[in-house]
């Protein structure tokens, strides 16, 4: 395996081996378990096994996360340029764009062609939109590098799940806005999946629109022109959503639609967990603080990182947006999720055992500590909330008050 | 003319072939950049944070 050197000053020869080089070829491949259910149909005639990639993706990942724990390997800083600049690693982004591609023809040619109940159409569509959804992770990570080539595959991935605006939004939006009451991709404390995917949707629509339009008022050009970057993914997505509409009929109609949001929703999950409750400071200038590392949810589970291109180390990524995954690193003291991204959105899903789990955690974090004015809360939720965590004033001023009633 | 480097990503301002993408034409002063500018690469850097590389003549 590829030893990576550096020759430090102070510190003498410094040497890695990146222990997941090979072990990346699973986020690569991760996306064909959305058709493992059709073989499994195919090998048993039972249509329960159209549910075993749901089940892989939220049962057996959770559970490998416990069992194979936390990854304790890290690129040491100065040898970060020299991963960045193996190919091998970019190579397999690359090649992951055709297969999310492969996975949507496969499972609309099984439905368009093969005669199932209708719960197992809606089943192989939620699964579709799963696994698209992660063409979105594939998208992010292209989406993020200054290259041509990886930009361009960026739209064409995110192409299958119908979400031309994503990496446009997310890269020059929520980066800049995250852990901001503004930011429609940032979830607050005491606000639900379900409240929170009402603003997340349609505000990062908006804002992927008002960013491309501004950009090209700037450059003279219509938004209504082809250069016009949103478009030109939405334009893929017409052509094959079309195609496969032509092809099959109505059923795709369904398919499709489900599929699409159900990937869209992968993305609100995604986003709902990252940075739930965080809040940058406002400066005296009037700007937010730098996204600092403690402004985004960890994880640092091995099993789950290796199927998502590193995604759960979130907080190094958000301090460096266009280093490669294989380079991201984890810091100790980080804000952390108690298992992957999979486990976390079963969670998510049921709000109070969301809160129950997270709340405690957010409120212990240092530089929370315990004070609802350093927490991103939702409006209308406060007063909730300070009962629930009341002012360290308040608490010290309740404590007196019960020392002076003793004491009288 | 000179150029400005974003300190994260090392995305380069050059003053004299601008950007075409962003929409900022050759000639344009980065002073001349809008207020709100952020890195068009890592979009976490301001525009007070870029850092002058060197003044060509």
């Amino acid at each position: 395996m590829k030893v990576y050197k550096f020759e430090s000053s102070d510190k003498g020869q410094i040497t890695y081996r990146d222990k997941k080089r090979y072990l990346w070829l699973a986020s690569m491949v991760y996306p064909l378990v959305a058709v493992s259910g059709i073989g499994l149909y195919m090998a048993t005639g039972s249509e329960w096994s159209f549910l075993a990639p749901l089940v892989f993706i939220y049962g057996v990942s959770t559970l490998f996360d416990a069992i194979f724990g936390v990854d304790e390997n890290n690129p040491p800083e100065e040898l970060v340029p020299q991963l960045e600049e193996d190919r091998y690693y970019r190579w397999l982004t690359y090649f992951t764009v055709p297969i999310h591609y492969a996975v949507l023809f496969a499972l609309a040619i099984f439905v368009g062609t093969q005669s199932v109940s209708l719960l197992s159409v809606l089943a192989l569509a939620i699964t579709g939109g799963i696994y698209s959804g992660l063409g979105l992770v594939t998208a992010h990570e292209l989406g993020h590098k200054k290259s041509r080539l990886e930009r361009n595959l960026a739209k064409i991935v995110q192409a299958v799940p119908a979400y031309g605006h994503f990496c446009l939004e997310h890269n020059r939006g929520h980066h800049r806005d995250v852990a901001t009451p503004e930011d429609p991709a940032t979830s607050r404390m005491g606000e639900s999946i379900y409240q929170f995917v009402r603003r997340e949707i349609p505000g990062a629509f908006k804002r992927g629109w008002k960013l491309e339009n501004d950009r090209l008022e700037r450059t003279g050009k219509n938004v209504w022109s082809f250069d016009n970057e949103i478009l030109q993914s939405y334009a893929i997505t017409a052509v094959v959503q079309l195609a496969l509409i032509a092809s099959f009929g109505w059923i795709m109609v369904l398919f499709l639609a489900v599929h699409n949001f159900w990937a869209w929703w992968q993305l609100t999950s995604a986003n709902y967990i990252e940075h739930y409750g965080l809040l940058r400071k406002k400066e005296a200038s009037g700007r937010y603080e730098r996204c600092q590392p403690y402004h985004s949810w960890n994880a640092n589970h091995v099993f789950s990182n290796i199927l998502l291109f590193h995604l759960e180390r979130h907080s190094d990524h958000h301090a460096h947006p266009v280093r490669r995954y294989q380079c991201l690193r984890d810091f100790p003291d980080l804000p952390s999720l108690p298992t992957g991204y999979f486990g976390m959105f079963v969670a998510a899903y049921i709000p109070p055992l969301w809160y129950r789990i997270m709340d405690k955690r957010l409120m212990a974090l240092p530089h929370v500590a315990g004070d609802l004015d350093n927490v991103n809360v939702q409006p209308g939720k406060l007063e909730a909330l300070l009962a629930r965590y009341p002012k360290q004033t308040e608490v010290s001023d309740t404590l007196f008050h019960q020392a002076e009633a003793v004491a009288a | 003319m000179s150029c400005f480097q974003c300190p994260d990503c090392g995305y380069v301002y050059n003053e004299a072939k601008g950007d075409a993408h962003e929409g900022y034409p050759p000639g344009m002063k980065f002073a001349d950049l809008p207020e709100e500018f952020v890195c068009p690469d890592c979009a976490v850097r301001y525009k007070e944070d870029f850092v002058s590389l060197e003044t060509s003549k």
